[in-house]
């Protein structure tokens, strides 16, 4: 099989949650990933696209095929250029939210995942890459 | 797409087709409410079966109008969440508390009219 190319989708607003969710879901199938775990992975999506609507209005979403050592998997990355997180590790307690939502959903995100890596500068933007490994 | 929302005597049924953008889970929230008034609806179901994913948004969303609804004195109940969904849900950090949910729309039906049997 060739090598695949990322997919990209630009989040704009709230309809783009659901292009990005269904590609991620869609790719995911096509790597080989169980249903279960690609409703794992379009969930991780849809909350890291929301936290780009909720706090920088705008950003991008790539999906990209990983090879570990002895496994496939697939890796998701959420950047914005937004006003990012000060205090990364807070965000990343359960309950913590600064927008009224539910949470900033990232310690569940870290929860559906395998992988999890975040960097944020305050003023500069956020970048969270999640990964799943294929069973 | 907006969710279209059915009749059924004293209940109003609701299924989701397809992946719900948010705009069109405010409009449901919103159209729900309003029929409730207007038709004395004593029951709601909102069927999710179709649903691919319930991230925060989502289930923020049910319990929002399942709490509305009881504040009108009905009653909603949610149907038809798929296992890998409530897998999904588990792991995110999702509940929803004190709403009531059910297998599908036979087992919600009938919670609604057992919940109802006594006070015609």
């Amino acid at each position: 099989m060739a090598a695949s190319p990322e997919i990209r989708v630009t989040i704009n607003a709230d309809p783009d949650i659901v292009i990005a969710r269904q590609k991620g879901r869609a790719r995911a199938i096509e790597l080989g990933f169980s249903s279960g775990d690609a409703t794992l992975i379009a969930t991780a999506i849809s909350e890291l696209a929301r936290n780009i609507v909720a706090y920088a209005k705008k950003g991008l979403i790539t999906l990209q095929v990983v090879n570990g050592s002895n496994h496939q998997g697939i890796s998701v990355t959420a950047s914005d250029d937004g006003p990012g997180i000060s205090d990364v590790r807070q965000a990343l307690r359960d309950g913590f939210s600064t927008s009224g939502s539910l949470g900033l959903g990232l310690p569940g995100v870290r929860r559906l995942m395998d992988e999890f890596e975040i960097t944020s500068q305050p003023g500069r933007g956020t970048t969270v890459v999640v990964k799943k490994w294929r069973q | 797409m907006e969710v279209p929302i059915l009749k059924q005597g004293e209940y109003l049924i609701a299924t989701f087709q397809a992946a719900l953008s948010d705009a069109d889970l405010n409009q449901l929230r919103s159209g729900l409410v309003h029929q409730v008034v207007k038709l004395r609806s004593r029951g709601v179901i909102v069927d999710v079966t179709a649903m691919d994913v319930m991230d925060s948004f989502a289930s923020r969303t049910l319990r929002e109008i399942a709490h509305m609804i009881r504040l009108r004195g009905a009653e909603t109940v949610i149907v038809g969440i798929q296992p890998e969904v409530a897998f999904a849900m588990v792991q995110l950090g999702l509940t929803l508390e004190d709403v009531t949910t059910a297998l599908d729309l036979e087992e919600g039906l009938a919670y609604l009219n057992e919940k109802f049997k006594n006070s015609h």
